[in-house]
């Protein structure tokens, strides 16, 4: 029987309810009020008392409301059609709500329960199966969705049947699995997992050893992000986290993407769904919707979904790993998610933390983070889920709480540098303060060796050497004055330049530009590094910049031209007949 | 607000602080309206049977025994095609006389729009004011605050690019509004014959603070009612947002809430968003945009107040007095308008997003000359130019004074362009300039 429970006291969106039953933490439950029931979820037991979060509006809410308790913690409903759709935080379908606003408590499936998938079997009668073994595949999209043992199945299981290949309905019985007590269970195409619980099955969890592409020079070769990595970029308004997310969402080298609008504005999300329907997916030419799931919980909607919307992009991600799949999330903004969780703290009268965050949110990011990777499944193969969140820290300070604890969290840091954009420097990626830890791990190295060429991260340690001097260089000739530095300063300063304008900075809006294969990046690289390496003779320091500046215009056009296309090789003979022509010192 | 049959009477106050009182009473409704010994007050927290008012006008004179009445509903406005050309308090009720009009009450502060039933914005909205049309446009659905000190004219660039923008509807929303400001603005859309299709929902200096906080919802739930029940196209004026998140401030300190940055409740992100995030173009055609002021300390943005705004809107528009010039502009570095490129060269002419890019780039080296100058370093011919090309570029296009239209616009642009520089110092494409190069006399 359900515990049910009466409400006793409401603050904004928290509700203290008087319960009769047994009630555990993060529990769901319902709450009646005029005609509607408000979806809840508890995050305090005391005594008979609970209280719980409101997903909806408590306006209205009386005391004695009626509480109906659901004996789960919030889940997600997890099976083929979940690629291309548009969910809310609480996995509603968007898409098929009917009303022009969001009413409280209108509730809707995830998945349509009358959709036909063609299954074919892949485990057979006898099979010894656990969570997370394959037992069908049904086409969804262009990838083939692997009907799975549920999650939740602990322990070893003999497959007693299993249906064969045909048509078959999301609710049909496909296998019926038999536990170690000779027990039977019958597994459909549909299992739901808890979102705040990280599926664990896996073989193990080993060291990200290849990079994951995303078309943008600044992180590809400069700090280059693991497959079943972590990221996070911070930045201030106006500095271009958005645009810089959905370049990523478009080019980067994944399976599934899944695109958490968590706390932003609803126009951005708009743009993803007006626009990925037309643009093609440069690794598969399907359409970019065909691999996207965009989970939204813009700024206006109930806050405390915000929390769950991070949690159910995760679980959805984790999902389609065990598939043997490449996916990446991406959630914009992390601060947000952060926002929320401040927000309940401080209405349970919780003691604050630093700028009135909780004391845990450190250890709630860290927890979260930890659920990307690459895992080795446990059929054999592996899949992974990398994950890069944006921060907005408030006032444009990364010295604040949220982006402190990301960054024990998160592997690769992209600061976005308010001076960059200001001078219109895109991607505003910080050069000098960004990093990668994934350039320190010698299997990462390995590979890079491998892919690319003998000692490439040494070469990607000069070029940072390089841009680190021309910015020290620069300072001396803003102190100084162009006439009071000997020209070598003026030389090393352009150099960097050379670097930033030719491959840091890119332009997304460009269709060439916007997205540089890897084998165009090391290409351009080698280029730019041999460059750097000459010892031009310069005969003042405007005959320096003359000189660079021409290099960098010509650069730029290959940019602008496809690879290897005649106008390309054009301006690449261009380019280096005049660095050849060039004096050299002796 | 008038007592009706079935309303409780409660009249034993508990506690009574400078914002709030609490009351032991029964089958009250979170949000609901009540009055506290006359004055208009809001549930705000609800704990077994007792139960804390917010009194809109503060609770000086409240005694223990003054009388609570519960209205059993939310705060409401009444809506219909008569809300135009009147004036509202905070509550929605008319300031001058009886307003009398059919219409439905609804409840202000209502749902989202679900997101995947919004319209991508794509109308471009024309305000005459070259700095905003020309270099950082709007769009219908946009949500957009001017970022301004208080010493400036930020009320009359407002009420100009009102009147200018050809809405159905304007609807302003008045927070801490000057008396004096207020019938500048009744006069400036009084003069312009625009005063039928004006709703004002005002709450002045010399209203109690607090009651600010229903007017942005009051002046939105009118605007729904334009743009989703009638399609019409509704641009809100929100003035001054900062005074708005100040009364949020008192509230949640009354409330003994844990304040975060610059002493601001934790939620303002939230309640901020929730105001400006009913900007939305709609299926129907019908739109709202949002143009709001935030004033700032000394030109300070990272104040939670502009910094939380900057990461909900869709940009910002910075004013500025322009010491060369000696007039006001719209500052073309620091503003920002997030959906121009959805409208600028596709519903404005070819050149124009070549033309702002290059304006601004050149304006941008002037700025570098002037440096130069003030550092004592010489100048070169093409500083000299630069420095001239921004003096005119400020006086004839980014003056907040200008009113001519997008195209007119262009067309200085092109003929300082050509005043002043070679067609390769500008760098435009070649296909425009050989079109809209000014060709010789």
């Amino acid at each position: 029987m359900k515990t049910t429970g009466q409400v006793t006291g409401v603050t904004s969106n928290l509700v203290t309810i008087k319960v009769d039953g047994p009630v555990s933490q993060n529990e769901i439950c319902y709450i009646t009020v005029g005609g509607s029931r408000l979806m809840a979820e508890v995050i305090k037991v005391n005594g008979d008392k609970a209280s719980a979060q409101v997903f909806e509006s408590t306006r209205g809410l009386k005391m004695g409301s009626p509480v109906e308790f659901e004996g789960h913690m919030l889940e997600v409903t997890l099976g083929p059609g979940i690629l291309s759709k548009i969910y809310d935080g609480l996995q509603n379908n968007l898409a098929s709500l009917d009303s022009l606003f969001l009413e409280r408590g209108v509730y809707n499936d995830p998945l349509d329960y009358n959709s036909s998938w063609e299954f074919t079997p892949i485990a057979k009668v006898g099979d010894t199966v656990e969570a997370a073994s394959w037992l069908g595949a049904v086409p969804e999209k262009f990838i083939e969705h692997k009907i799975m043992v549920p999650f939740s199945f602990k322990g070893t299981y003999k497959v007693k049947s299993i249906v064969d290949k045909g048509t078959y309905k999301i609710t049909d019985t496909v296998a019926v699995l038999t536990d170690e007590e000779g027990h039977d269970h019958e597994v459909s195409m549909i299992q739901k997992w808890p979102v705040k619980e990280a599926v664990t099955a896996y073989r193990d969890k080993p060291r990200p050893s290849r990079v994951m592409s995303t078309g943008l020079r600044a992180i590809d070769t400069f700090n280059p992000i693991a497959e079943g990595g972590t990221g996070f970029i911070p930045g201030p308004f106006g500095a271009g986290k958005t645009v810089l997310q959905h370049a990523i969402s478009r080019q980067a080298d994944a399976d599934v993407i899944l695109v958490v609008a968590c706390g932003e504005r609803a126009n951005e999300v708009v743009e993803i769904f007006v626009e990925f329907p037309e643009l093609d997916d440069p690794h598969t030419g399907h359409k970019l919707i065909e691999r996207t799931t965009i989970i939204c919980n813009t700024s206006n909607m109930p806050v405390a979904a915000r929390e769950a919307s991070v949690y159910t992009g995760m679980a959805i991600g984790e999902y389609y790993r065990s598939m043997g799949l490449k996916v990446l999330i991406l959630a914009d903004s992390t601060s947000r998610w952060a926002q929320a969780l401040r927000e309940m703290s401080n209405r349970l009268e919780e003691l604050p933390g630093p700028d009135a965050f909780p004391m845990d949110l450190s250890a709630i990011i860290s927890n979260f983070y930890s659920r990307a990777g690459l895992v080795n499944l446990v059929g054999g193969g592996t899949g992974s889920v990398t994950f890069i969140g944006t921060v907005s820290p408030a006032g444009g300070n990364l010295k604040e709480p949220v982006t402190e604890s990301t960054k024990k969290a998160a592997r690769c840091f992209y600061a976005l540098s308010q001076q960059r954009a200001d001078s219109k420097r895109y991607p505003a990626i910080d050069p000098l303060d960004s990093y990668s830890k994934y350039l320190e791990y010698p299997e990462i190295e390995e590979y890079l060796e491998a892919n690319f060429e003998k000692g490439w991260t040494a070469k990607v340690k000069t070029a940072k050497t390089i841009v680190q001097r021309g910015k020290e260089a620069y300072e001396q000739i803003n102190i100084l004055g162009d006439d009071g530095v000997p020209v070598n300063y003026h030389d090393r300063y352009w150099k960097s330049e050379l670097i930033d304008f030719c491959f840091l900075q890119q332009d997304s809006f460009d269709q060439i530009d916007a997205n540089c294969s890897l084998e165009r990046q090391r290409y351009m690289f080698a280029l730019l590094m041999d460059i750097c390496a000459e010892n031009f003779a310069h005969k003042d320091f405007e005959d320096c910049s003359v000189f660079y500046k021409e290099l960098i215009n010509l650069i730029r056009q290959m940019n602008y031209s496809q690879f290897d296309s005649p106008q390309f090789k054009e301006y690449d003979a261009k380019v280096r007949k005049a660095v050849a022509d060039r004096p050299k010192e002796a | 607000m008038e007592t009706q049959g079935f309303q409780k009477i409660y009249t034993k106050i508990k506690d009574i602080t400078k914002a709030t009182v609490t009351v032991n009473a029964s089958d009250v409704g979170n949000d609901e309206l009540a009055s506290v010994g006359g004055r208009p007050a809001q549930v705000v927290r609800i704990n077994g049977t007792e139960v804390t008012l917010q009194v809109f006008a503060g609770t000086e004179g409240i005694s223990t025994d003054s009388e609570v009445i519960f209205y059993g509903e939310p705060p409401k406005l009444k809506v219909g095609d008569g809300l135009a050309g009147n004036i509202f308090d905070a509550f929605g009720r008319p300031l001058y006389g009886n307003v009398d009009f059919d219409g439905e009450e609804r409840e202000i502060g209502g749902p989202t729009v679900n997101p995947y039933k919004r319209k991508q914005p794509s109308e471009f909205i024309p305000t005459g004011i070259a700095g905003i049309d020309l270099n950082n446009a709007l769009v219908s659905g946009q949500k957009i605050p001017f970022f301004a000190d208080p010493d400036q004219p930020y009320n009359q660039v407002m009420a100009m690019v009102a009147l200018r923008a050809k809405a159905d509807k304007i609807i302003l929303g008045g927070m801490g509004l000057t008396n004096d400001d207020f019938l500048y603005f009744k006069n400036v859309f009084d003069n312009a014959g625009a005063l039928d299709r004006i709703v004002f929902f005002v709450n002045t200096t010399e209203n109690p603070p607090v009651e600010r906080l229903l007017v942005p919802d009051m002046a939105l739930t009118a605007a729904e009612y334009f743009a989703v029940d009638k399609g019409e196209k509704v641009l809100v004026l929100l003035t001054d947002m900062t005074l708005y998140a100040d009364a949020l401030a008192i509230v949640s300190n009354r409330m003994d809430q844990i304040p975060s940055k610059d002493s601001m409740p934790g939620s303002l992100y939230s309640d901020l968003s929730k105001i400006y995030e009913k900007a939305v173009q709609l299926p129907n055609g019908g739109s709202i945009t949002i143009i709001a002021v935030t004033t700032l300390n000394g030109g300070d943005i990272t104040h939670a107040v502009p910094d939380n705004t900057g990461y909900i809107t869709e940009g910002q528009l910075f004013l500025r007095n322009d010491s060369d010039t000696g007039k006001v502009i719209v500052d073309p570095f620091r503003s920002l308008s997030r959906l121009k490129q959805l409208v600028i060269g596709k519903k404005t002419r070819e050149d124009h997003p070549q033309v702002m890019n290059a304006a601004v780039r050149l304006y941008a080296d002037a700025a570098g000359a002037k440096t130069k100058l003030e550092n004592g370093f010489d100048l070169s011919d093409y500083d000299q130019r630069a420095l001239k090309f921004a003096h005119d570029y400020s006086e004839e296009l980014l003056s907040i004074d200008v009113n001519i239209d997008v195209n007119k616009m262009l067309d200085i642009a092109w003929q300082l362009f050509a005043k002043y520089f070679t067609q390769s110092e500008v760098a435009i494409k070649a296909d425009l300039v050989e079109k809209y190069w000014p060709k010789a006399q």
